[in-house]
């Protein structure tokens, strides 16, 4: 293995065991971690200090793109490119406009949030070094892992791994890049 | 005071029953999907489903070939069996997103285990009402520059100021956004497929609709911000949907439609016949795949409350309707109610309505049908007539004796309205059919959450909670939820 190492990973039983043990983790200066739980564990986001996504801010733009783009199209078609008086309203009828603007600013708001959310999460990824690890498919039935990288600065592949099966896992497990 | 526990029982009664742990609840949920063989009852169902959606395509086949003449609408009632099914489809299509968005938002437990069928109602049922608009065009391929808005040869554009473009722009939204919604709530059940395939071709498809999930607790992170979120935006959504259907009716200039309750009514009126689908749907399904630990005896019940609430303010709109037509003192409106309710020719179905939405449902007053299976599905089934009742009512009594008599004219549906309609439901339940085979139809990863074990330091799982603000509970020692 030697330096062809992605990282060092231990899998725990319980949900309480992963989190008391990312704690530890944290506490003890490693920064490059990450946890694989089959469900989304809030506790783990405190444990590793990961810091709140700009993910709601970026939806907010694409809403607002969305309520724009829909006046925008709405003031080009109906005041600039083809002005015609209808139903004796005005050219620029703002409460007849509002159904297709509210509309488009959700949907690009859905838009910005799925799409966002795989950009940010970096998917797809058909391939990750975790999935070279047989017992990691349990990661997504009942199982819960806890890797430290080996990008981390305080990363030294002896001290790590020993550091790791302190921790109360079932199992740890060296990840090949 | 003996027992806490028993009054919390009742109080919140457990959502997940029997005896599961994470890997029971996954096993026996994504078995229905991954285990070898497919139930007979599955085939003979879907063979029926799927026959019967043939009828669709013959009968758009014919349409198409033929135009709309074929249909039996004619002036004075220019919008029949379409726009009555368009609605009627549409709405069973709200409570999908209802229970999975709105309930969320309240933090209600008991959608997690509905939820994901739910929104697959809410998908097949909008690609069914989107087949009528579009096939009432006529051509629908010219269609396209009539509805969507780009720069055409022509150099005309849709007319933004009209209700039926906002429909053109809510529909296509809400499909969408019911998309990606289902779709973002299936990538980590798709992960868990894929894991526990054992056939290389299935854990090939299902690799690819997981984007290669793994459950990071970062992934997590956004991915809950963004099921949230995408709550939070189809809330609004499924409100406006259908108030802008509403609007089709309430903006034109008819007795009948033009009653600013439309709106809230007609809300209502979607959630109430959605639930009853999801009822439909949910109490055989829970027998063939036994659910029933999952789709719980409460679940039903529960439904059947909300059916019971929404019905209550559905009948409320029958009654204001028929105070507005009295009281507006606007001849034209009253002569409308009369005609509508005992003087017309189609007061009979005006009656029948009331029985279907306003009779039936007083029966979940009583426990006894409340919690009966076999009540709730008749109810359910009387109730789906019922709105499609409604909408015909709605539809034709308020055209059919227009301003001058001597427009007036009788409106019955031929025979391709029939085989069209009944198509739509063939189509409906071959798409269910398929889902249930190859999707896993309980949101996986949300059991999960349910139980116990999920709870760090017996705290729970909950959605509502702000992701970042969760008390971090290392430090006490507060014993576990029981």
């Amino acid at each position: 293995m030697g330096d062809n190492i992605y990282g060092v990973l231990a899998e725990f039983d319980t949900a309480t065991d992963m989190v008391d043990a990312a704690v530890k983790v944290r506490d003890a200066g490693y920064t490059k971690t990450d946890a694989f739980s089959p469900f989304p564990l809030h506790e783990i986001d405190e444990a590793l200090g990961i810091k709140r996504s700009i993910l709601p801010y970026l939806i907010f733009v694409g809403g607002l793109t969305g309520l724009l783009a829909g006046f925008g199209l709405e003031y080009f078609v109906h005041v600039i490119d083809y002005p015609i008086i209808v139903g004796g309203r005005p050219h620029l009828s703002l409460p007849a406009f509002i159904p297709p603007m509210y509309e488009l600013t959700i949907l690009f708001s859905a838009f910005t949030a799925v799409f966002g959310m795989l950009f940010l999460n970096g998917l797809p990824s058909p391939y990750h070094p975790v999935f070279n690890i047989p017992r990691f498919a349990l990661a997504t039935r009942e199982k819960f892992f806890l890797i430290i990288e080996a990008s981390d600065p305080k990363f030294d592949h002896e001290e790590t791994r020993k550091f790791m099966e302190g921790l109360g896992a079932q199992e740890v497990f060296d990840v090949p890049e | 005071m003996q027992n806490v526990s028993e009054l919390e029982n009742k109080l919140h009664p457990p959502m997940v029953e029997g005896d599961h742990s994470f890997a029971s609840v996954t096993d026996k949920i994504s078995d229905v999907t991954l285990k070898k063989r497919t139930p007979f009852h599955w085939f003979i169902g879907f063979g029926i489903a799927f026959m019967i959606a043939q009828l669709l395509m013959l009968s758009v086949i014919w349409l198409l070939a033929n135009g709309i003449g074929v249909w039996g609408n004619n002036q004075p009632v220019g919008w029949a069996f379409d726009i009555i099914n368009f609605v009627w489809w549409i709405g069973i299509g709200h409570a999908g997103t209802l229970i999975s968005a709105i309930l969320l938002l309240l933090n209600q437990k008991w959608r997690t285990s509905i939820n994901r069928f739910a929104e697959a109602m809410t998908l097949f049922a909008v690609a069914c009402a989107a087949m009528f608009p579009l096939l009432h065009t006529g051509r629908p391929w010219l269609a396209a520059y009539w509805l969507f808005p780009y720069p055409n040869t022509m150099g005309i554009w849709p007319q933004f100021r009209s209700p039926l473009i906002w429909d053109v722009f809510a529909v296509s939204t809400y499909a969408t956004v019911s998309l990606l919604f289902w779709y973002v709530g299936l990538i980590p059940d798709f992960a868990t497929l894929r894991d526990r395939a054992k056939n290389k071709y299935f854990r090939f498809v299902y690799a690819i609709l997981s984007w290669g999930w793994r459950g990071s607790a970062r992934h997590w992170h956004r991915y809950e911000i963004t099921y949230l979120i995408l709550a939070g935006l189809s809330t609004p959504l499924v409100l406006s949907v259908h108030s802008i259907v509403s609007f089709d009716f309430s903006v034109a200039q008819i007795p009948g439609w033009h009653a600013t309750i439309f709106p809230p009514y007609f809300v209502a009126g979607a959630i109430f016949a959605g639930f009853a689908m999801v009822l439909i749907l949910c109490i055989p399904l829970r027998h063939w795949y036994r659910m029933q630990d999952f789709i719980t005896h409460t679940h039903l019940v529960y439904m059947g409350k909300v059916m019971l609430a929404t019905g209550l303010i559905v009948c409320y709109g029958y009654a204001m309707e028929g105070f507005f037509g009295w009281y507006s003192a606007a001849q034209y409106e009253w002569f409308m109610i009369k005609n509508r309710i005992w003087e017309g020719p189609y007061w009979w179905s005006y009656w029948l309505l009331i029985i279907c939405n306003g009779l039936s449902i007083q029966l979940l007053w009583f426990k006894r049908f409340r919690e009966s299976e076999f009540w709730l599905f008749l109810i359910s089934v009387v109730v789906s007539i019922g709105m499609w009742l409604e909408r015909f009512v709605i539809i034709v009594t308020s055209l059919n004796r227009d301003f001058l008599p001597s427009s007036w004219a009788m409106y019955s549906p031929r025979v391709w309205d029939w085989t069209m309609f009944i198509g739509t439901i063939g189509f409906f339940f071959t798409l269910l059919y398929l889902f249930v085979r190859f999707v896993p139809i309980i949101s996986i990863f949300e059991v999960r959450t349910l139980l116990p074990e999920a709870n760090v330091h017996g705290h729970h799982q909950d959605f509502e909670e702000n992701v970042n603000e969760v008390e971090y509970t290392y430090d006490r020692t507060d014993p576990p939820n029981s």
